[in-house]
């Protein structure tokens, strides 16, 4: 801190790193002990709940109430209620973690074409709309997840004003059941959640892109398509990526979107699964192994998506 | 290419003569109709239908799906069923706002002193700290919420479900976001200001409450608006931390009720969650505004990127 440097590093990490702990003026401890109350915090509340699932996954249960004990010394671990919930995942429960990843991967690639093609347009062609168009996209951020489901409960009941259109012109007779277990509208209810979450990563790259860079791409001799998948695509390559893991987590951890709008068992997710859990007596050990299954699902994309945004904040 | 007043050669094509028109798919300077409307189609379908729910919860019948004339029976004037006079949406409403009030108070501390204290300690428990701290930005709520319930049914028996069940997992949940904010505030304001402080001869403790603190409000600002709406929001965390039916807050006995015996009340506690969310929001981004006067910054478009 005291230590003359050139202008030119003042900011660089490698002098910010070396001089923090050895400064004149700050005690060994001080810094550490800012962020102590948050480290206890989170070993406490976020580190130890994990734990405990992975105890109770890997406990026994009381034989008589079904109740989970966890067991929380790794050596007397005993996989018997992890390897029943496991068998079942690969049983009855198969075709439900199968058409999770179905409406995951439809619902992340129609946010992502959606998705991408507003970005691109506001980015790009924003101009003094710029503003506005921003607010509107980023609107759905503080507007209640519950809000946005409540809403299309109310068009799509069969009283409701998409039925009315539809018999209106003719193309349906009868009122569609739209709200009873159909795939259709829970992948659209997911879109609808969780597009927001892919806009503003996209956004984020895409109006970083130079647009010297396109032109020289046009310069060169590039049709619009060429120079949009050889200079746009790959310089938002990151930010796709960023989009799609962000909104695929919260999707395959969804139960609400799917009980909202649908409510079926036909279209039951690997979040209804845990849910259902949750709200049954005797399913604990269930519930937690279904917990511990969808971490193990869920870690790579997790710790790409921290690396990755990491890799970006020292870039900048 | 919104460059069309710069005069430009079209690109020259060596057969000029025989060239045929160009398509109007091949004019590079042509304007993006197409992309014009998917966006503006995306927003209509965006936001429509929450105007549509909002205008139900004036709905002057109890149709949740059609609009009968105007009236506020849903919002105040039904003695029984309207959310100000419904005992269960009253009592939820302010255990809502008491949520949301608290989690801010005990996340924003923690955060932003959580996030001073990593910016300079660059030791390994520091950079293992800042993992775990984004692994639970990350991780789905679901398994947040069903862990920590697991725990203070198993281990921290002490801790009974209800508000401060509520409170610690909320906290637990929106920690990151102060953290995340300001963080990147911290590295953009650098060292020099709170060098200065102290080669002007201000001890640490001054260096930071006057000179550094100051310069963090914005991120303050703006992390707390959005704490705030994210807590009011919550149905997920809360829901599993909820003891008896009197600790649910608004947005789970929305949750609740949407599918079950939905009257226009619930679109009313709905709408009124989103305007205390925007209200937040809005004063959050006032504030940000005012803090950060005179310095150069992107207005909107940095507020919605901390």
């Amino acid at each position: 801190m005291s230590q003359p440097s050139a202008p030119g590093t003042r900011r660089s990490k490698r002098r910010s790193r070396r001089a923090a702990p050895e400064g004149v003026h700050y005690p060994r401890w001080y810094w550490p002990s800012f962020s102590l109350p948050g480290i206890v915090w989170l070993l406490i509340l976020f580190v130890l709940p994990l734990y405990t699932v992975v105890s109770i996954a890997f406990g026994t249960v009381d034989p008589i109430l079904r109740g989970p004990l966890p067991v929380y010394q790794p050596w007397y671990w005993s996989t018997e209620q992890f390897g029943e919930t496991l068998g079942k995942v690969f049983g009855i429960f198969g075709p439900v973690y199968v058409h999770t990843f179905e409406y995951v991967i439809v619902a992340s690639a129609i946010c992502l074409v959606l998705g991408y093609t507003v970005a691109y347009y506001v980015a790009r062609y924003g101009g003094r709309h710029k503003g506005l168009l921003l607010v509107l996209l980023i609107s759905p951020f503080w507007i209640s997840y519950l809000m946005r489901m409540l809403a299309w409960i109310n068009l799509l009941d069969n009283d409701g004003y998409i039925n009315r259109f539809l018999m209106f012109v003719n193309v349906v007779d009868h009122p569609v059941g739209w709200l009873e277990g159909r795939p259709f509208t829970v992948v659209m209810g997911l879109v609808y959640g969780y597009i927001p979450y892919m806009i503003l990563p996209l956004y984020g790259f895409l109006d970083r892109i130079d647009v010297s860079l396109l032109e020289s791409g046009r310069d060169l001799g590039g049709s619009p398509f060429s120079t949009f998948w050889r200079v746009t695509l790959p310089l938002s390559k990151p930010g796709i990526l960023a989009g799609l893991i962000i909104v695929s987590l919260p999707m395959f951890g969804d139960y609400f979107t799917n009980n909202l709008l649908s409510g079926s068992p036909r279209t039951t997710m690997i979040g209804n699964l845990i849910d259902e859990a949750f709200s049954t007596t005797g399913q604990g050990a269930e519930m937690a192994s279904l917990v511990l299954i969808l971490m193990v699902l869920l870690i790579v994309p997790m710790l790409y998506y921290l690396r990755s945004t990491r890799r970006t904040a020292e870039a900048r | 290419m919104t460059q069309e007043t710069i005069a430009r050669p079209a690109p020259a094509k060596p057969a000029v003569v025989t060239a045929p028109r160009r398509r109007w798919w091949r004019d590079p300077w042509r304007k993006p109709t197409i992309l014009a409307t998917i966006t503006w189609g995306y927003l209509i379908w965006s936001l429509v239908p929450l105007t549509i729910a909002i205008a139900i919860s004036f709905n002057g019948s109890r149709s949740n799906s059609v609009l009968h004339g105007f009236s506020l029976q849903w919002w105040w004037s039904d003695p029984d069923d309207s959310l100000w006079h419904d005992p269960e949406l009253h009592a939820a409403l302010f255990q809502s706002l008491r949520l949301g009030i608290l989690t801010v108070l005990i996340a924003v501390p923690l955060g932003v002193s959580f996030a001073l204290g990593i910016d300079r300690w660059h030791k390994r428990p520091a950079t293992a700290a800042t993992f775990l701290m984004l692994l639970s930005f990350v991780m789905p709520e679901i398994i947040l919420g069903i862990s920590l319930f697991l725990v203070f049914q198993h281990l921290l028996k002490f801790v009974e479900l209800g508000t401060t069940a509520q409170i610690l997992g909320l906290v637990t949940y929106q920690v990151s976001y102060p953290v995340i904010i300001v963080r990147a505030r911290l590295l953009t304001i650098g060292r020099e200001y709170e060098e200065a402080a102290s080669d002007l001869g201000a001890p640490p403790r001054q260096a930071i409450r006057r000179v550094l603190l100051p310069l963090l409000y914005p991120a303050i600002f703006a992390s707390a608006a959005l704490v705030f709406a994210d807590t009011i929001d919550d149905f997920v965390t809360v829901k599993y931390l909820s003891g008896p039916a009197t600790s649910e807050p608004l947005s789970v006995k929305i949750y609740n009720f949407s599918r079950a015996e939905p009257t226009p009340a619930v679109n009313a506690a709905a709408t009124f969650l989103l305007v205390t969310t925007t209200l937040a929001i809005v004063i959050g981004y006032l504030a940000y505004r005012r803090a950060t006067r005179g310095q150069r910054t992107g207005g909107v478009s940095e507020f919605a990127n901390v």
